[in-house]
Parts: structure tokens; C-alpha cells; sequence
């Protein structure tokens, strides 16, 4: 039992490792040098005090889109909407933090409320539509990761401001800006979010192992048969489970907008927080604990690399490249768990 | 003498348990051997171990007289072993052929699949031994029956001489299993040998040669089936004396508990199946059906607890009307289920053995309050009911996955009858289970009628029906067709009852 906890342990970490030898072989046959390059990917997450700031405030969203995703797994669901619940998290916390004039004691948590509830909204669709209609969740976030990009670019521009491509500032009654954790991360945009994420954590350890709720969640994610024998309402459960997932995810976003930006800009494209969140929790095995550590290597990664092409000239692709091979070794953690039997039988 | 396999004082280990220990079992050529045994006492190990998928420690195994070391399963198919597994491995979506040929396919000198040959083959294999199969019928389209004789085919394609069976009629009903004996004569007066790996005396009895009975991985002994019985080969397989007819005593049925009235039921391709069934039992009986498989029985049942809904007709407990009402209404009216399917219904088997004790209470005091699950009350329970139910696990935190199926199904039955409901409804409640656990099985449910619940019997074993029912209600197409005392009929009356052909002169007819 002991050996089988330290395994599934030891699987991301190793990972991890393989990952970063990969990369490293990569590099070389490129022609860079690994060592200067890891030493800058360091330097860029670790090396002062700012650069940590900033690589906490990038884990920050990763570590709610994470939970949002690691959430609806536990419950047999795929939310791959998480993407689209970010956008309209943000863009409902900037709104109210734009529209609404009152003290931080009601504004702030009001723009957060706002947020979840947008997530929640959002993910709600593809809830009722597959407990209803059987319609697979996969399909209908997709789109619905679509319609909040283009609706809330149409927003920014033609409600939130007049044709600008980026909103004003909210007003400081809203801001999850933390002038103390700036000081001491030498003017990082590092914020309060840190805590609402790590809380949030919390909260889902507590509803999953705890909570009737998370007991029946669960259940309905190993075995819908045996749930519904059980007297447990499947279709109720399974829309519970999206909104709360969409809830974390919209909550990601208010990390970037109440902390991070103070505002919203009309996006190109995908921000990959809600996608990166995917791989965020099948690192950390859908664990919520472990979910923290994953979005803190993703956020560590992320930010070392804008110093990899200055430091060592190596282009931030190769990073998103290590990135992949991490996935990629934890996806295929079967064969580390056979090695790592293996490798044990051969010590007996 | 000569046989055609041979293993010797074979010794299995796994770490902390001996699965096999000393077990000696020799097949002659042309004859029906069987390997008796109880769940777990190590029957399928050792037969892995003659299959090439687990090496001894010691003992040595001969084929046709000479020493082999069989190391995989492809090692055993070129040595003529071939095995029917009891959960078939086939793709569902390929035709028969198709699955018979995969991974020998015969090719054209082009190098694509030669189908018509292999069709040809199969078709000549199966007029051979009787097997009536079709060889271009899709697996998902053909009984389990007929999916068996499709895993013979393919243990006999790739030419084996020596077929084990492990536990080919867990899945059958009692017309297939009538057809499968007939097949394994006629494989063994075509030459073959074959094992037959059981826990049913009435087919070693019936069809079997010799039987070696193991018993908690250690060899006790090769009898004669001519020269022994049930009760001496159930005493040795168990180790004790066995019960055959259930004690119990005359029933003293009460008020009604359950009445239904002109049921119509569909099943899942929106077909009537239940079509205007009438029913009722009194507190303090037990009334079993009989049926063949897929005459509504499965139907019926998740009517009556909510798990599909009735089209029309009324059924109500204890004179309340309890139609389409939700399954979680319906189990706090006061219905015990233990379902036909335990691992998808049953139990959420990646839940530990003590999550699942709570799965019909969790939301109740003591194990949760204001929503919050107390661990320490559920794992209390569980420890209580395991011992009450002799379910044997390492612990309450291991998962449902990890134990026998004897003692998930103790495990499941402690869960319905410890809250004790009005009515007990209990499918298929030994399908596959050792004597041992279903004479505990019929046990407890002659104790929960005694108690003076009604209980609702669902079987295919009409032995089971015949011992421990007190009435008997035989479906057929959708209706109670006959009630009958199961003390004034026998096997063959209900066998024609069950088919559909009216008995004159015996009970009263219930259908409309």
C-alpha cells in the first residue's frame, strides 16, 4: 500500500525528469548548450525576487483552471471548456469591477462572485445538455470556448468601450493588487490571488473526500449504474459537477483581471490557461494538493522561459516543447510504473 | 496408462499466499476431466500455469508424455492447448469469422486476408461438432450461448487437442448448458480432451469422467465420477458437511407487501417486455420466478425499484402506490435490491469495501450530518457487517474491486438486509458463488422471511427456485403464466411452463 502511494508519487516527478533530459538532448542536437540554457530557465523562474513573484502570479490561474479540470475528471467528465469559462470569468469580474461604485469590503468579493458565476453559467450549458440530452461535454465546451472568445471580444469593444481594444483600468475598489507583495517581489505584479487559489484548493479536497456531494460525485464518475441504483440523481450530479468546475475555471479569470491586468483586451486567439489547466491535472493526478505543486511547475516553467532566449538564446518554443514531453511521459506513466516494478522485482 | 497431459506436485506462490500447493492432475486422452474446486481455492491459477501465462515454482508439466516448458500462452496453442475463458475475448463489432481467424489469418499470395477460406473452414469445424454457428453473424448480434461456441471455434481452428472450460455455464441459461454438454460429448468422441473447470456438481455428475477437487490451493485427491455422488464431492471440495435441501420451515404468509397489477414494462429498444404481468406477495414468503432469460424478468425488476420506468399498470408496497416513483423513494419505502449484475449495479468497485456498505445510507445519520460525511461511523458500520456477513477482506478500507465475488455479493446482501426492508428482491443472488456462500446466501433470505419480510427470488437455477421458494411464478413472455407450490412440481413441469406450453390441471393461471 506504502509502495504503491510512493509510486504514484514518484510517476510525475520522474516525469518531470525525463522531460528535461529530453529536452536537454533536444538542445543539443540544435547546437545549444543545455546547461546555459536550464540555468537560464532557472534564473527566469527563480533567479530574484521579482522573477518569483511573477512565476506565482502565472501559477495562480493555472492552479483554478487545474482544480476546474481535475474536478469534472473525478466525476467522469472532460471539461475541456475550461478555456472558454477563463474568458467570461474576466470578462464578468472586469465589468462589474468597471460598472459598480462601492467600498472593497462589497466590491471586491462582488467581482469575484461575478466571475464564478459566469464560469458556472458557462459551463452550465454543456451540463444540462449532456444530463438531458446526452449531448458529449467534449463537443459543446469546445464551441462554447468559441462563442465566449468572440462574444467578449464583440463586449470589449462595443459595450465595455467605444471601439478600444482594451478597457480602462477597474477601479482599485476591485483589485486583487497587492502593493506589500509587490514590494517584496521588487515590483512583481504578484496579488492576493495567490491565497483565493490555494483556498480554493482546499475547497475541493473538502467537497470530494468529505462531503455527501463529492461521495456521490465520485461514485457517479467510477460507476453511473451502480449510482443510480443507489438513488443518487445522475442528471442533477452530473450539471453540479460542470458548474462547479466552470466555477473554479471563471474564478482563474478573475485572477487575471482583478490581479494580474486590472483589465481585458480584445484576444487573437486561445489564452491556453483553461487548456494548460488540462495538463495541469493529469500531472497532479487529479489530486487537489498535487494540482498546486503541477501549476507551480507549469508557472515556473512558463516564466523561466521568457529568459531562455535572452539568457541563452534558446527560442521559448523548445520550452513549449519540454512542456510536451512532460505530458507526454506522465501520459505514459504505464511504462514508468512497469520500470519502476520491474526495476524493484530485480532488487529482491 | 497414457496421457495426453500431466502436471506434477505443481507449486504456485504469490507473495504472501501459496495459490497452489502439491496439486497433481493427469487427463487422459478422450475423456472429460473436471477440476472442482471453491471460489479462490486456486482451480484458476493453476490452469493459467498449464496455459503458459504464470511459471510454477515446482512440479513439472507433460505433454503426451514429455517434460514441456510451457512459457506462454502461444507456446501452449502450438502444444494443442486451447482455452474458453469465462469472459469471452472477442470484438464485439467483428463477425464470427472474423474472431476465429484474428491473429492466424489465412492469406492469397497477394497478402490479403483469404476470408472465404477461413469461412469455409469454420463452417466445415462447426457441422463437425454440432456448434450451429454462423460464421458471418456479428459477435454483438449473437447470444452468449452462441458467443461461447464461437470461443470453442477458436480453441479448435488453431488445432487444440486439449480444451479447458473455466466455468463455461456461469453465463448460460439451462438451454444453452443442455447444448454445451452435448458439444463436449461430441468433441470428446472426436478425440479431444477436455478440463472443465467447476464449482457445479449436477454437470460433473452428468458429463465428467474423473474429478480432481482441490481445495485452498492444495490437490485432495482424483475420485471416479461413476463411483462417487454430490454429497461426497461437495464434502470434499468444502472440507465439511454440505446441506444440499435448505432447511427451513413452512412459510406463514401475512398481509400482501407487494401487488402489481397489469405491469407493462419496455426494455431498452422500447419493446413491451413486461406485457400485463400480475403479481403479489405476503409478508413471511418467499416467491421465486422462474423464466427463461429475457422473458422481462430483468424488466420487472427495475420497475419495481425505480430503475425503469413502467408504462403502465400499478404496483404497490404495503398498499401504497410506488409506480415510477424514484429509485431513492422506492429503497426508503422499504425495498431491498440486491441487483442480477453486482459489479455494474452492486457496488462501485474503485470505492473501499465500507464506502460501499454505505451506498444506500450515506446521506443519513449517523454517516453524514449536514452534508458532511463521518468516516469514523461508516468504517464502524462496515467492520460490523463484515464480521455479521463473513465477508472476508484484509480490511474495510480495501476496495470492492480487490475481493471474490462470493464475498462481494455477502458484502452487498449485508448492505440490503441489515436495513432490514419490507421487501427483499434478490436476482440471480449466486450466479457464479461457491456452495459454501450460497448456502449462506439462501440462509439469510429464509431468515428475512422468517423474520416476516416478503422476498422476491429471481433465478435461472431452477434449483435454486425449487429449494428455497415457497411459491413459484413462472414468466413467460412478459406474464406470470402459472403459480405453482414447489413441493407439487419438479424440474420438467417447469421446464415446459418456462417455454410456454400450458400444464393442464396445474395451478392457476395468473396471466391474462
Amino acid at each position: 500500500m506504502a509502495n504503491k502511494r510512493l509510486i504514484t508519487f514518484l510517476i510525475p516527478i520522474i516525469s518531470v525528469i525525463l522531460g528535461l533530459i529530453a529536452g536537454a538532448i533536444i538542445m543539443l542536437v540544435s547546437g545549444y548548450n543545455p546547461i546555459v540554457g536550464y540555468t537560464a530557465l532557472w534564473n527566469g523562474a527563480f533567479g530574484d525576487s521579482y522573477t518569483i513573484g511573477e512565476t506565482v502570479r502565472r501559477t495562480t490561474p493555472y492552479i483554478l483552471t487545474g482544480l476546474s479540470i481535475a474536478f469534472a475528471f473525478r466525476s467522469g467528465l472532460f471539461n475541456i471548456g475550461a478555456e472558454g469559462q477563463v474568458i467570461v470569468g474576466w470578462l464578468a469580474a472586469i465589468w462589474v469591477g468597471l460598472a459598480v461604485d462601492a467600498p472593497m469590503i462589497i466590491h471586491l468579493p462582488l467581482a469575484i462572485l461575478a466571475s464564478v458565476a459566469a464560469g458556472a453559467l458557462w459551463s452550465f450549458v454543456p451540463g444540462i445538455l449532456k444530463a438531458k440530452l446526452g449531448v458529449h461535454e467534449v463537443i459543446v465546451t469546445i464551441m462554447m470556448n468559441y462563442i465566449a472568445l468572440f462574444s467578449a471580444n464583440e463586449i470589449i469593444r462595443s459595450v465595455l468601450t467605444d471601439g478600444a481594444t482594451t478597457t480602462e483600468p477597474i477601479s482599485a475598489t476591485a483589485s486583487l493588487a497587492s502593493p506589500w507583495l509587490q514590494s517584496i517581489t521588487f515590483y512583481s505584479r504578484m496579488h492576493y490571488g495567490i491565497l483565493i487559489a490555494l483556498f480554493a484548493a482546499v475547497i475541493m479536497w473538502f467537497i470530494i473526500e468529505r462531503t455527501t456531494l463529492g461521495y456521490e460525485l465520485k461514485a457517479v464518475g467510477y460507476n453511473k449504474h451502480a449510482s443510480k441504483y443507489a438513488g443518487m440523481n445522475v442528471s442533477k450530479n452530473i450539471v453540479l459537477t460542470m458548474v462547479i468546475s466552470g466555477g473554479f475555471a471563471g474564478l482563474a479569470g478573475a485572477m487575471e483581471g482583478l490581479g494580474t491586468y486590472g483589465t481585458i483586451s480584445v484576444m487573437s486567439g486561445n489564452i491556453n490557461i483553461g487548456f494548460d489547466g488540462i495538463a495541469v491535472a493529469l500531472l497532479g493526478a487529479n489530486n487537489p494538493f498535487a494540482v498546486v505543486f503541477a501549476a507551480f511547475l507549469f508557472g515556473a516553467l512558463k516564466e523561466g522561459a521568457g529568459e531562455m532566449p535572452t539568457g541563452a538564446g534558446v527560442p521559448t518554443e523548445l520550452v513549449d516543447i519540454i512542456i510536451a514531453l512532460i505530458i507526454f511521459f506522465v501520459a505514459s506513466s504505464y511504462i514508468i510504473r512497469w520500470a519502476l516494478l520491474r526495476f524493484k522485482k530485480g532488487e529482491k | 496408462m497414457e496421457y495426453v497431459i500431466e502436471m506434477l506436485n505443481i507449486r504456485k506462490e504469490f507473495p504472501g499466499i501459496i495459490a497452489n500447493d502439491n496439486i497433481t492432475i493427469q487427463l487422459k486422452k478422450g475423456e472429460i476431466h473436471a477440476l472442482l474446486g471453491e471460489n479462490g481455492a486456486g482451480k484458476s491459477t493453476l490452469m493459467n500455469v498449464l496455459f503458459g501465462l504464470y511459471q510454477p515454482e515446482k512440479g513439472e508439466i507433460r505433454v503426451n508424455g514429455k517434460k514441456e516448458n510451457i512459457t506462454s500462452p502461444n507456446k501452449a496453442n502450438d502444444l494443442g492447448i486451447g482455452m474458453v475463458h469465462q469472459h469471452f475475448m472477442l470484438v464485439e463489432s467483428f463477425t464470427v469469422t472474423q474472431n476465429i481467424v484474428l491473429g492466424k489469418e489465412p492469406r492469397k499470395k497477394t497478402g490479403t486476408i483469404d476470408i472465404d477460406k477461413a469461412r469455409k473452414e469454420i463452417q466445415e469445424l462447426s457441422d463437425r461438432y454440432g456448434l450451429r454457428v454462423d460464421p458471418d453473424a456479428k459477435i454483438s448480434d449473437i447470444s452468449v450461448g452462441m458467443q461461447q461456441r464461437v470461443e470453442i471455434l477458436k480453441t479448435l481452428y488453431r488445432g487444440a487437442e486439449v480444451l479447458i472450460f473455466d466455468e463455461p455455464t456461469a453465463v448460460l441459461t439451462p438451454q444453452e448448458i443442455k447444448e454445451l454438454i452435448e458439444i463436449l460429448k461430441s468433441l470428446t468422441r472426436e478425440g479431444k480432451s477436455i478440463i472443465l473447470i467447476t464449482h457445479k456438481l449436477k454437470e460433473i455428475m452428468e458429463v465428467c469422467d474423473t474429478c480432481t477437487i482441490i481445495r485452498k490451493g492444495k490437490g485432495i485427491g482424483t475420485v471416479k465420477v461413476a463411483e462417487t455422488n454430490p454429497i461426497e464431492l461437495a464434502s470434499l471440495m468444502v472440507g465439511r458437511e454440505v446441506n444440499f435441501k435448505t432447511e427451513k420451515k413452512v412459510a406463514e404468509p401475512k398481509e400482501n407487501v407487494l401487488e402489481i397489477e397489469n405491469l407493462y414494462v419496455k426494455d431498452s429498444r422500447k419493446v413491451d417486455l413486461v406485457k400485463g404481468l400480475d403479481l403479489n406477495i405476503r409478508a413471511g414468503e418467499i416467491v421465486g420466478i422462474a423464466g427463461v432469460d429475457g422473458n422481462g424478468q430483468s424488466e420487472l425488476i427495475e420497475s419495481i425499484t425505480g430503475l425503469r420506468k413502467a408504462r403502465s399498470g400499478v404496483i404497490k408496497l404495503n398498499n401504497k402506490d410506488i409506480t415510477n416513483l424514484s429509485p431513492r423513494k422506492i429503497t426508503e419505502s422499504g425495498v431491498g435490491h440486491i441487483p442480477e449484475d453486482r459489479h455494474r449495479f452492486g457496488l462501485v468497485l474503485d470505492y473501499s469495501i465500507g464506502e460501499n456498505i454505505v451506498l444506500q445510507t450515506y446521506y443519513k445519520k449517523p454517516y453524514s450530518k449536514v452534508k458532511i460525511l463521518n468516516y469514523k461511523e461508516i468504517f464502524n458500520k462496515a467492520e460490523q457487517l463484515i464480521k455479521e456477513y463473513d465477508v472476508r477482506t484484509p480490511s474495510v478500507y480495501t476496495k470492492a474491486r480487490a475481493l471474490s465475488g462470493g464475498n462481494q455479493q455477502k458484502a452487498i446482501i449485508g448492505r440490503e438486509v441489515d436495513r432490514s426492508p419490507d421487501l427483499l428482491i434478490a436476482a440471480q443472488p449466486t450466479r457464479g458463488l461457491d456452495v459454501g456462500a450460497i448456502e449462506f446466501i439462501h440462509k439469510k433470505l429464509i431468515e428475512e422471511r422468517d423474520k416476516g419480510k416478503a422476498v422476491l427470488l429471481v433465478s435461472f437455477e431452477l434449483d435454486e427456485i425449487l429449494n428455497v421458494s415457497d411459491r413459484i411464478a413462472v414468466m413467460f413472455d412478459g406474464k406470470v403464466v402459472a403459480i405453482v407450490n414447489p413441493e407439487e412440481t419438479n424440474e420438467q413441469e417447469l421446464g415446459m411452463l418456462m417455454a410456454g406450453s400450458k400444464v393442464n390441471g396445474m395451478g392457476e393461471a395468473n396471466g391474462k
